[in-house]
C-alpha cells in the first residue's frame, strides 16, 4: 500500500542521507521524495512516498523516530489531506499536435512556459492521480523530457501521528 | 570566569577528561597528530592505550564500557584508521554499548579531493552508530563531544562517532569547562500498560521471565528475582543477559534459544506468559517466531520504543524506564504459587542434567568442554570478567559458565564478531583492574591475536583459554546439520603453534591435552600478572548441543547429531 510520510528533521549536514539511507537499510524503496525548509528555518520537511503494509509502515516510522535529527513524523492519512505534485514536461512541437496539446493543457490548468520550433514546455501541478491522467493524455504527442517534484502533502488539522504511538 | 583560548585538540582532551574518561584506546596517524601531541602533554591526566590495530582499540573501548557502564572512548586517524574501527563500532551498536569514537580527518579544504587517507567516515559509519557528527567549526567542538556522550548513554545506549578534520583540531577558540553529560530523561511506562501487564501476570499459570542485555546493563538482577519470587516464575535469559542473574539462583535456567540450555529453551516454549525485559526477541533466541507466540501472552518491557512489536507481536509493551516499569509491576501484582509449573521446571532441569551426563558418557575424548568450563568456574572468582570470541567456544561459554555478579560476561552477541574477545578483555581489565579470562577458539584467536602484544605491554592480567579443535567449529557444525557434512573451508590445515606465537609476543603459554594439566595451567594463569595463554587441544568433532535449528520450533530441538568425520 502506498504511504506518505512527512518527516521533520533538523536542518543539518547530511540529514537527508540519514533519512534516505534508513529506508534502504530497512529494505524499503522510496517512490518519491521532496525536501524543503519549513515555517521554522531550523527544520526541513522531508516528504516521502513508499510502499509498505501495516507492519512495514509502523516499523519504518519507529525506526525513523530513532534518528537523532528527526524531530517529528507524520504519517499522512489517505483522505482528509492535500497532496500535490509539480511537473515540467517538454512535448514535441508539431503543427498537427499543437492545438490538441493546448486544449489538454487548458483542461488541466497547465501553462505553456516555453515554446520553440522543436518542443513545447508545459508546467502543471495538481493531485498526483490527476498528473498521471495528464501524462497519459499528452503521451501520444511525444514526451521528450520531463521532471517531477515528488509529492508534497499537508494534512487538514488533527491527523497527527506520533512516532511512539 | 574559567574561560581561556584553546586549540581544538586541547578542547578534545579537556572535554574527554570533563566527561570522566580515564582511558582512551587508539592508534596514532597523520590526521590525529595534534590530538596525540595533547595526549603526550596530558599523560598524567588521561591514559592512552596503544593497541596493535584500530579494531582492537574499538573492542577495548567496548569492553571498558561493558565492564563499567561508563562510556568507552576510541581514537583513530582518518582513512584506514576509521575503516578499521567499523567492526568494533558495529559490534557496539548491535549490543547497545555506549562508546564514543573520535576520528581525525583531512583538513576541511582537502575534503572531497581524494586526499591521502581521506575517506567519508560519516558515510561509512552512519548505519553502525547511534549517531555521528562531522565538526567543521571549532567553536562547536566541545558541545558536540558532550552531546556525543549524552546520546551514547541515553535510553538504549550505543556508539557515537565524532569526525574532526585536522584544521579544526588546530583552530583556536574560547573554552569553557562543562559537566559530565546527563542522559536524556526517559519516559515512564503508561499506567494503563502497567495495569494490563499486571492483569496478564495475575492470569498466568506458567510465567517465564526472559531477561536480556537491557536488564543486564541496568543491573536489574535483584529486582527481577523479587518479581520472580512474588509471581512464582522461572527466569531465562538471552545471550546478552547471562550475568544479569546469579547462576546459583534456583529460578534461573540460563540462556535459551538456538544454542541455549535445554531447560530454559523448553520452559520458554511451554510457558503461557513471557515477560521480556530488555530483550528484542531475536531470531536466534526464539526460533520460528510464528510458532513461538502461539498460545502465549507476551509482555515486552524495553527502553527502545522501536523494539515493541518489531520481531514478534506482543500483548502489551512498556516503553521507557524499565527499572521503574518492573518496580511498578512488582508493587501491583498479586502474590502467586504455581506448584505444577515449578514441578515441570524441575523435571526439565532433571532432564537437562541427564542429558549432560549422557553427553559426557558418549564423548570419545574424555577432555570435554563441559569439564573444561567446570574447571574455569572453579578456578575463577566472583569478580573475574569473562570475554569470548565467536563460535562454538562462545556458545559453550554461554551454556556452562556461572556468574555471581553483573557485567561479568562480555561477548559480541548481536554482530557475532570473531576477534572481539581479546580487545574487550584488555579494555575491561584496564578499566576495572580485575583479572580477566578470555575464552576463544583457534579460528577467532587467529583473527586478532596481535592484541597479545598490547596485553603484554600493559601487563593486562588476562588468561586466554584457547579451545583448539583445529576447526572453524561453529560453521562446521552448521555444515553437518545443513550441508550433509560437506566441510567446506572449515577444516583449515594450519600449522600454527599458538604457544610459540604467544611466547614470541612476550606472553606466557602452555599447551594441555587433559583436565588435570588444564587445571594446573589455568591456576598458574590466574596467579600470573600478565597475559597467559592456555591452549587446550580438544576433539575436533564436539558439537554445541542442544541446537534449535534456524526457524525451528522446540519440536525440532536437536539433542544428538550424527556427523561424518573426515
Amino acid at each position: 500500500m502506498r504511504s506518505v510520510v512527512a518527516i521533520y528533521v533538523e536542518n543539518n549536514f547530511g540529514v537527508l542521507t540519514r533519512v534516505a539511507g534508513l529506508f534502504m537499510r530497512k529494505g524499503f524503496n522510496i517512490d518519491t521524495l521532496s525536501v524543503g525548509e519549513t515555517e521554522d528555518p531550523r527544520y526541513s520537511r522531508i516528504t516521502v512516498t513508499f510502499d509498505g503494509d501495516d507492519y512495514g509502515r509502523g516499523f519504518l516510522i519507529k525506526q525513523l523516530g530513532k534518528l537523532h535529527e528527526v524531530k517529528q513524523i507524520k504519517l499522512m492519512k489517505t483522505d482528509n489531506n492535500i497532496e500535490r505534485e509539480h511537473m515540467l514536461v517538454k512535448v514535441r512541437n508539431t503543427p498537427e499536435s499543437r492545438a490538441e496539446l493546448k486544449t489538454a493543457a487548458d483542461l488541466y490548468h497547465a501553462s505553456i512556459v516555453d515554446f520553440n520550433p522543436d518542443v513545447i514546455c508545459v508546467e502543471v501541478s495538481g493531485e498526483p492521480s490527476i498528473m498521471e491522467q495528464f501524462l497519459d493524455m499528452i503521451k501520444p504527442f511525444g514526451i521528450v523530457e520531463m521532471c517531477r517534484s515528488g509529492i508534497i502533502c499537508i494534512d487538514c488539522a488533527g491527523n497527527l501521528f506520533d512516532a511512539a504511538e | 570566569m574559567n574561560t581561556q583560548k584553546l586549540k581544538g585538540s586541547q578542547i578534545i582532551i579537556e572535554t574527554l577528561i570533563e566527561q570522566g574518561v580515564t582511558h582512551i584506546f587508539g592508534y596514532p596517524g597523520g590526521q590525529v597528530l595534534q590530538i596525540y601531541d595533547q595526549l603526550y602533554q596530558n599523560a598524567d591526566r588521561i591514559t592512552h592505550v596503544l593497541t596493535a590495530h584500530e579494531q582492537g582499540a574499538a573492542h577495548a573501548a567496548d569492553g571498558y564500557a561493558r565492564a563499567t557502564g561508563k562510556v568507552g572512548v576510541v581514537l583513530a586517524t582518518s582513512g584506514p584508521g576509521a575503516t578499521n574501527l567499523t567492526t568494533g563500532l558495529a559490534a557496539a551498536m548491535m549490543d547497545s554499548v555506549p562508546v564514543v569514537a573520535i576520528t581525525g580527518n583531512v583538513p576541511t579544504y582537502f575534503i572531497g579531493k581524494d586526499s591521502f587517507q581521506e575517506i567519508n567516515t560519516i558515510g561509512i559509519t552512519m548505519p553502525i552508530t547511534k549517531h555521528n557528527f562531522y565538526v567543521t567549526d571549532v567553536t562547536k567542538l566541545a558541545d558536540t563531544i558532550r552531546e556525543a556522550f549524552r546520546i551514547a548513554k541515553s535510553g538504549r545506549p550505543g556508539p557515537v562517532l565524532v569526525d574532526i578534520p585536522s584544521d579544526v583540531q588546530a583552530a583556536e577558540t574560547f573554552f569553557q569547562k562543562g559537566h559530565e553529560a546527563e542522559p536524556y530523561p526517559e519516559e515512564q511506562a503508561r499506567e494503563k500498560d502497567v495495569k494490563k501487564a499486571v492483569e496478564l501476570i495475575n492470569q498466568s499459570k506458567r510465567p517465564y521471565i526472559y531477561v536480556g542485555g537491557g536488564a543486564e546493563s541496568r543491573n536489574m538482577g535483584e529486582l527481577i528475582l523479587a518479581l520472580a519470587d512474588k509471581i512464582d516464575a522461572c527466569i531465562g535469559c538471552t545471550f546478552m543477559g547471562i550475568s544479569c542473574i546469579p547462576s546459583k539462583e534456583e529460578r534461573f535456567l540460563g540462556m535459551q534459544g538456538m544454542h541455549g540450555r535445554y531447560a530454559s529453551t523448553k520452559a520458554n516454549w511451554e510457558a503461557d506468559l513471557i515477560i521480556g525485559i530488555g530483550v528484542r526477541f531475536s531470531d536466534r533466541a526464539t526460533g520460528n517466531q510464528k510458532a513461538y507466540v502461539a498460545g502465549k501472552k507476551i509482555i515486552q518491557i524495553d527502553p527502545d520504543f522501536s523494539e515493541i512489536n518489531k520481531n514478534i507481536n506482543v500483548n502489551v509493551g512498556l516503553i521507557g524506564d524499565i527499572t521503574d516499569a518492573v518496580s511498578r509491576i512488582l508493587e501491583n501484582v498479586d502474590e502467586a504459587q504455581h506448584p505444577g509449573w515449578m514441578e515441570r521446571v524441575e523435571e526439565l532441569r532433571e532432564e537437562a542434567r541427564s542429558l549432560r551426563d549422557h553427553y559426557e558418557t558418549i564423548a570419545e575424548d574424555p577432555f570435554t568442554t563441559i569439564k573444561i568450563f567446570d574447571a574455569i568456574n572453579e578456578g575463577k572468582t566472583d569478580d573475574t570478567i569473562v570475554t569470548t570470541d565467536v563460535g562454538q567456544h562462545q556458545m559453550w561459554a554461554g551454556q556452562f559458565l556461572e556468574f555471581e555478579k553483573n557485567r561479568k560476561f562480555l561477548s559480541s552477541g548481536g554482530l557475532g564478531a570473531m576477534g572481539y574477545g581479546l580487545g574487550a578483555a584488555i579494555g575491561a581489565s584496564l578499566a576495572t583492574g580485575e583479572k580477566t579470562v578470555m575464552i576463544t577458539g583457534d579460528g577467532s584467536f587467529s583473527m586478532n591475536l596481535i592484541e597479545l602484544a598490547t596485553a603484554v605491554t600493559y601487563r593486562v592480567p588476562v588468561v586466554i583459554v584457547l579451545l583448539n579443535n583445529h576447526s572453524l567449529g561453529m560453521v562446521r557444525q552448521l555444515q553437518a546439520v545443513y550441508c550433509g557434512s560437506r566441510y567446506s573451508a572449515t577444516l583449515p590445515d594450519r600449522k600454527t603453534d599458538f604457544c610459540m606465537v604467544a611466547e614470541g609476543m612476550g606472553a606466557k603459554a602452555k599447551r594441555v591435552t587433559d583436565l588435570e594439566s588444564f587445571k594446573a595451567a589455568f591456576a598458574e594463569g590466574m596467579a600470573s600478572d600478565g597475559p597467559y595463554v592456555v591452549e587446550a587441544v580438544i576433539d575436533t568433532w564436539e558439537l554445541v548441543l542442544p541446537m534449535l535449528p534456524n526457524g525451528g520450533t522446540v519440536k525440532d530441538l536437536i539433542l544428538e547429531k550424527d556427523q561424518k568425520k573426515e
